[in-house]
Formats: C-alpha cells, structure tokens, sequence
C-alpha cells in the first residue's frame, strides 16, 4: 500500500478529482493548506503598507492506495494538475503498513 | 336683589358693545390678516419641516440598502476569494455614481427636456437649491429631492454587479456603470418619473405607467441588463460543474434583513412626504415582503424537500422588488397577492429557467430583479386603485378609475408599455456599453486572476486573513 500525497493548484482539484475517480480511485481526502516551495509569494496591500504574503493556499489530497494502481494514479494527477508554471506543487509517495477500517476490524489493501 | 344686578350688568354689556364690534370690525383688520397668513406660513413650515425630515431619514435609508445591504448580501454569495471585490462594487456606486449624478445625470434624468431625456439646465446641480420644485415635491426643498433621487441611481448599477460577479475588471467594471448611469437609468428614470416623460403619470404623459418606486425605472433596467452582461461575459471559469457555494449565508442575511429595512425608506418615501400615502407604501411593502418569503419558502418546500434560510431572504428579496412600483397605489390584500406570486415566480426563475437555459447570472440579479420587477410593473395595473392613491383626475379634479380591478383595464397596456420600453432601452444600452469597454480595456480578468480571485488581483487584499501564529 502506497500514500499519495499531492500538494496542488487549488484551481486544479476539481480536475484531478475526476482524474482520480476515472481510474478507479474510491476514497480520498482533501485538505486546504498553505505553504511554499520555490514559488515566490504575492503582495498585499492595507492602508498604504505593502506585505509579502510567501505562504500560498494549495490542496492538499491524500489517498492511499493499493501497488498495482499507484502509478496510475500518479500519472492521472499529473496530467491533471500540469499547468507547466512554477507553483504546479508536488506528490510524495510513502509505504504504508497497515489500514484498518474502524467499522468492522478488516485489515489490508481490503480495507482501502 | 339678584336680577337687579343681573340686569344691571347686562344693560352695560349694552352700552359698551358697540364699541367692542367697532374695534372687531375696523382697526384690527390689517393685523389680523397678516397673523392668517402668519399663522398659514407656520402651518406650511410644519409640514414642510415634516415632509423634510422623513425624506432626509429615507434618503439614508436607501443608501443603507446599497452598502451595507447589498454589499453584504452579494458579498455572502460568493466565494471567499471574491468577497471584497463583491462588496467593494456596490461601494464604488456610493462614490462614483455621487460624482456623476452632480455633475450630469441629475439633470439628464430630472431636468426640462424632452419626452425622452432631461436637458443640461440642472448641470452641476444648478439651481437645486432650498426651494421646492412643485411639479416633484411641494414640500420639500428640491435639494432634498434631488439627493433622495441620487440614492436610487447608485443601487440600481449596484445591482447589476451581481451578473458578472467573480469575473469583471474593477476598472472595466467602473467604466461600465458609468456610462450605464447615463445611457440607461437617466432616460429611463426621465420617461418614467421626470418633467414632460414619456410614461410619466402624475405629469401628464402621452403613456401614464404607474411606478411608485422604481419597478421598471429601477428594477427592470438593472435586471435585464444583467442577463445581457452574464450572456456577453460567459460564464465563470468551471461553472456550473464545479459547485460555487455560497461563503456566507451569515453574510447574505444580515444583508437582505437591512435590505427590507431599507426598503421602507426607497418605498415609502416615494410618496415624497410624510402623509397617508407614506404610510400606505409602507404597509404594502412591508405585506409584499413578507408574503413573498412564504411564496418562495412554500415552492422551495415542495420542490426540495426542505425551506432554505437563502431560499427565505431571497423570497424577501424579490417581494420587495414586485412590490415597488405598486405600492402607493395597491391596498395591503394585493400587495400581499402580489408577494405571494413574486416570491413563487422568482424561485421558478432561478431553480428552472436560469438551469434549462444554462446561463451564469451568479448572483441572480436577472432572476429577482429582472423577472420580479416586469412581474410587479405589470400586476401595478391589475391591482391599482384610486382610493388608495387618486393619481388620474379628469378636468373637474375626480379621480378615475387606475388598474383593471379598478375598471380601468387599460391601464395593463400601459404598464406593458412601460415594461418594453425599459427592456429595450436596458438590452440595446448594455450592449453598447458592453462592447465600447470590451474593446477599450477589456471587460474579464485573465483565467488565472479569476482562479486565484479577484481580492487579490484587484484588489491586493484578502477578506479573511490567514495567518501562522507562533
């Protein structure tokens, strides 16, 4: 079992929902975050001061999902949330040991 | 011994009478015939201090309908990215639309001229002084009339903005309203309400439409301008897949309560004094409203299963509006008829017609204010009567009969009049207005401004500041 976690245009999250969902992928999670990578930030203005703003709001979805589909999905999002402009964002990829569905103890890829 | 006295006390009444009716009759007269006339003049002072004092507190009261009231009302609607931008158009009314109306539109609208549009007499507001303008109000100094009047030509712009929400320039936006308060509201509020208009009614024109408040001059002109806008515009990037909820509804109805308060100031102050006819507006209105919010609430119930709390201030909502041009001339059962169809005939407007033919009027400015005001303009000359408000006299000064059920049935053809003449005069004026900003500066922002909302590339600022706090 594999997380996926893909930081994103926030723009973009309708698209690579659909994506995700075409290829299979039943569950994800979806978080509204902010942050930074090499992007720069914006300019904000109040009363005549001037603030950088360098922490950007981005999504944040994660899902985790059994091997045989990973790189599926991994294409899928990028496809998706391409624009080919620096802000794009990033997916990580991690080894998961276990899941267990609270509802009735099934345990594994079973429980995805 | 008593009658003596009696009678002694009446002889002498006898003798001095003379003298006391000869005083009544010649000396005094000059003193007291001017204290008639001083007495007359205190009267008219009192009225006039009266009538002054209700329409400067309804003056404030329609501008408190624009900001706050549909500031927050179009500000809750949209997304949290959009709601500066929102609230800060119906603000730039406040301040632009002011600028214009003193320079120019005041008197396009208001000032001698033709049937069709107001002349440059008034420019720079000359000659809007302390003195009445009979033929508007007698009562009240024309200056009065004149910033009443100013406050419904900085709503009805602000009204339009709900379109195109989400995806306009500030700037092509500012540009737009400009030459809309021109081309568009002064001709229209001239024919309707203005010395020698087309459809005036208590002046005499060649088709008396009945228009208390600004159903089709307001309401009508905003609303079908804002289809033109959402159809030249197209829709918002991702609609209407994507769901654009509401940010707000919190937001949206603070705004509409302050809206319906707001309303008794734009209604009942349309009597343009403080008498019964105020009073009348007053409970039309206030029937209109209320009524439409069971209308719309009731169709919502049935069709979804559950009344919404945006369903209900949007029934409100377009109450009010069905409601404007007719109160001051209907009774509180009609007005009540009339919410009632308004408030089921909007929610109609916005659920299936905006969905069957898919364009993106985001905030519904055509589905209340275009559909509610035709709907109200025209149930105006169903359910006006004379005894509510005289407004048809024949040449002895009888009133005549004013709407259908009054036996005045021609009166519907006038309203229909009216209502075409504003339709037309709102579709052909946005369109050119539309087309003079889309090839001078442009009228949407890029896709990736409207992505990343318009607080922040219009704006610079976010409505909702976020930040990490160690």
């Amino acid at each position: 079992m594999i997380k996926i976690e893909a930081i994103i245009q926030t723009s973009k999250l309708e698209a690579v929902k659909d994506a995700l969902h075409e290829i299979g992928v039943e569950g994800m999670t979806v978080l509204e975050v902010r942050g930074h990578g090499r992007q720069k930030g914006h300019t904000e203005f109040y009363r005549g001061r001037e603030y950088t703003v360098d922490l950007i709001p981005k999504m944040k979805l994660e899902t985790v999902l059994p091997d045989a589909i990973v790189e599926k999905a991994v294409q899928a999002i990028l496809t998706a949330a391409r624009t080919g402009k620096i802000g794009d964002g990033k997916i990580f990829l991690s080894k998961v040991d276990e899941a267990i569905r609270i509802r009735n103890d099934e345990r594994g890829e079973g429980a995805l | 011994m008593r009658n003596w006295r009696v009678l002694g006390f009446l002889f002498a009444l006898f003798l001095v009478s003379p003298t006391l009716l000869a005083q009544n009759a010649s000396a005094p007269t000059g003193s007291d015939s001017a204290r008639l006339a001083k007495l007359e003049q205190a009267a008219a002072d009192a009225k006039s201090s009266a009538d002054n004092a209700w329409m400067l507190t309804s003056s404030a009261l329609v501008l408190m309908m624009t900001g706050p009231g549909l500031a927050l009302f179009y500000g809750g609607l949209v997304r949290k990215k959009n709601v500066l931008a929102t609230m800060v158009q119906s603000f730039a009314m406040m301040a632009v639309i002011t600028m214009v109306w003193a320079i120019v539109s005041y008197s396009l609208a208001f000032g001698s001229g033709s049937s069709f549009i107001g002349g440059f007499h008034n420019l720079f507001l000359r000659g809007v002084g302390a003195h009445p303008d009979p033929d508007y109000a007698a009562t009240i100094p024309l200056q009065t009339f004149m910033v009443y009047q100013l406050m419904f030509a900085i709503i009805t712009p602000a009204l339009i903005t709900g379109a195109f929400a989400e995806r306009m320039k500030f700037s092509a936006m500012l540009f737009f309203m400009v030459l809309w308060s021109l081309i568009v509201y002064s001709p229209m509020a001239h024919m309707v309400w203005g010395k020698g208009g087309l459809l005036n009614a208590s002046l005499g024109g060649r088709f008396p439409c009945l228009d208390f408040a600004g159903g089709t001059v307001v309401h009508v002109t905003s609303g079908v301008s804002a289809l033109v806008c959402a159809l030249y515009l197209g829709k918002r990037v991702g609609y209407p897949k994507q769901a654009m909820t509401p940010h707000s509804v919190v937001l949206s109805f603070v705004g509409a309560c302050l809206l319906w308060v707001g309303w008794f100031g734009f209604n009942a102050g349309s009597a343009l004094a403080a008498g019964s006819l105020a009073t009348s507006a007053f409970v039309a209105t206030h029937f209109g409203a209320a009524a439409a919010v069971i209308g719309w609430s009731g169709a919502e119930w049935i069709r979804n299963g559950k009344p919404s709390a945006l369903g209900a201030i949007s029934g409100a909502v377009a109450g009010l509006v069905a409601i404007t041009p007719a109160a001051g001339f209907v009774g509180p059962m009609p007005a009540i008829v009339i919410g009632l169809i308004a408030g089921a005939f909007c929610f109609f407007m916005v659920a299936t017609v905006k969905a069957r033919f898919g364009y993106d009027d985001s905030l519904d400015a055509f589905g209340v204010h275009g559909a509610g005001g035709t709907l109200g303009a025209l149930l105006t000359g169903v359910f006006a009567v004379s005894a509510v408000n005289p407004i048809f006299k024949d040449a002895q000064g009888n009133p005549l009969p004013s709407g259908l059920i009054d036996g005045n049935a021609h009166q519907l053809l006038n309203q229909a009049v009216g209502v075409i003449i504003a339709w037309v005069l709102a579709i052909v004026g946005t369109l050119i207005i539309l087309k003079i900003v889309d090839v001078t500066i442009g009228l949407r922002v890029t896709e990736d401004e409207e992505v990343q909302g318009l607080d922040l590339t219009q704006h610079g600022e976010e409505g909702y500041s976020w930040e990490v706090t160690a």
